[in-house]
């Protein structure tokens, strides 16, 4: 395949805009791989997103009173230490027996009762807080498994595509020093971004968007 | 792990079974020159917000190539309509936007929850944080709700919103747009994004649309559509969405696609 593409009916007016390459050679005129559309580039949320992403249940990963269940609780911070209070926080994560409730998972969609495996919250107390279940371990693709982590997605004004990173707790030492993302990362440092820490009702996770703790984040 | 062996196998968008052996689709990562960059140095806010370190790549497994299935059950007929509220019909040009969602395959994307929200035809939103001197409407709230049908396709009926100074430098103004965020069927597709309308003399002053690559640009645009246009009712603009697709080439040997 020759690279991004994108609808061959879609040719822009305005020549400026690089669309064809520029090496003065005249192409084959034959599309030489798969027909690919050139996928939406993302915009920030902006400062008003609770008007259009607030869910009455939305922090409910795990129902109300789903044995189990605790709290992960965090705040998100910026480059100057201040709270970001007008953020979004999305998990998504599998059931305590590795299961998904996603038909796209190849190994059939799993159901786990009161698992939902999704949640969102924002930040507009100053604080996020999601109620979910431990998840269960997943092979990882290299023969080994997966420690138990969350995949977190956030979202604000300021940021103009999702920043992308994962939850993993500070009480499955022994899955996390197996872990194949956790032992690609340089240092313990970085590890530490991604460690939830035991709390009252549950675990706290802090995201740092930059600074000396920036959190690590990934690109998907 | 019992779990491997649990469930019958349901096929997924490419992902397989193969005797013991889980191959697992791999989204498509847009080229960095095609995709918006997290932050950008117009737009203020980016300052101190964006993280700055390269991010880690990571290789997609389980969790990345799943995503949750949310669809009718969050979703009631009137939200399609965003121009009926509170018992009466907000003030401004009734507009439809309709379009499909597709993966970069060209494949719709059926049951997938698109999720909108703009300002009013005076450019406010109804948000406390949005106090400049322009009239609230108490018939729009700005928020619709659908889901895509069998073939992608989605639709709802609302008023063109207006354009809004925020501040960002001197004589800064948002161009009109509407607010889009959509699921997918993988966590890797998850997509929060904005439309615009065509010719907008805003974009050249704008950093929203302006950090998007140039080339990728377009993308954001909704065409005119005279066809769908509702004679003596309402102007209509389409929009296609477009998500990360799974990448088409054939397997090969074991790779780090493969979950033993």
């Amino acid at each position: 395949m020759s690279g991004p593409t994108t609808n061959p009916l879609d040719v822009p007016a305005d020549p400026s805009v690089p669309f064809q390459p520029r090496s003065g050679q005249r192409g084959t005129g034959f599309l030489d791989g798969p027909f690919q559309l050139g996928p939406t580039p993302s915009a920030t949320v902006g400062p008003y997103l609770a008007i259009g992403l607030t869910w009455a249940d939305g922090i409910f990963a795990a129902e109300e009173g789903t044995p189990g269940a605790f709290w992960i609780r965090g705040q998100v911070f910026d480059g100057a230490g201040a709270v970001v209070p007008d953020a979004m926080v999305e998990t998504w994560q599998a059931d305590p027996d590795g299961g998904f409730p996603s038909p796209e998972d190849p190994r059939g969609a799993a159901s786990y009762p009161g698992f939902r495996g999704y949640a969102r919250a924002q930040t507009i107390t100053g604080e996020f807080a999601i109620h979910t279940l431990k998840p269960g371990r997943l092979p990882d693709g290299e023969g080994g498994l997966q420690a138990p982590h969350i995949d977190v997605s956030v979202f604000a004004r300021g940021i103009l595509d999702r920043v992308v990173t994962r939850i993993y707790f500070a009480d499955e030492a022994e899955a996390n020093a197996e872990d194949v993302v956790l032992r690609s990362l340089p240092d313990d440092a970085a590890r530490q971004t991604l460690i939830a820490t035991p709390a009252e009702d549950g675990y706290r996770f802090d995201v740092y968007l930059q600074g000396e703790r920036e959190t690590v984040f990934f690109a998907v | 792990m019992g779990s491997l062996a649990r469930a019958p196998y349901r096929p997924g968008m490419t992902g397989t079974t193969s005797g013991s052996r889980l191959h697992l689709p791999r989204y498509l990562r847009e080229d960095d020159s095609l995709r918006t960059p997290v932050g950008f140095p117009g737009y203020r806010s980016t300052a101190l917000r964006a993280p700055l370190r390269t991010p880690v790549d990571l290789p997609q497994r389980l969790t990345e190539i799943t995503g949750p299935v949310l669809g009718e059950d969050r979703v009631k007929p009137e939200d399609a309509d965003l121009t009926l509220r509170n018992g009466g019909e907000a003030v401004g040009q009734r507009i439809l936007v309709f379009g499909r969602v597709l993966d970069s395959n060209g494949r719709p994307v059926p049951d997938a929850l698109v999720e909108v929200w703009q300002a009013n035809a005076a450019g406010r939103y109804r948000h406390v944080v949005d106090n400049w001197p322009a009239p609230l409407d108490p018939h729009f709230d700005g928020l619709g709700r659908v889901v895509t049908d069998s073939l992608g396709r989605y639709e709802f009926m609302t008023i063109k919103p207006g354009a809004y100074p925020w501040g960002n430098h001197h004589n800064a103004w948002r161009p009109a747009h509407i607010h889009f965020s959509l699921f997918g069927r993988a966590f890797t597709q998850r997509l929060v994004t904005q439309m615009y309308f065509p010719d907008d003399p805003l974009f050249s002053q704008d950093p929203i649309y302006n950090a998007i690559p140039a080339a990728a640009r377009p993308r954001t645009i909704s065409r005119y559509s005279l066809e769908r246009t509702q004679d003596n009712w309402a102007l209509a603009f389409e929009w296609d969405i477009v998500l990360r697709g799974a990448d088409q080439t054939p397997f090969e040997t074991d790779d780090d696609g493969d979950v033993a």
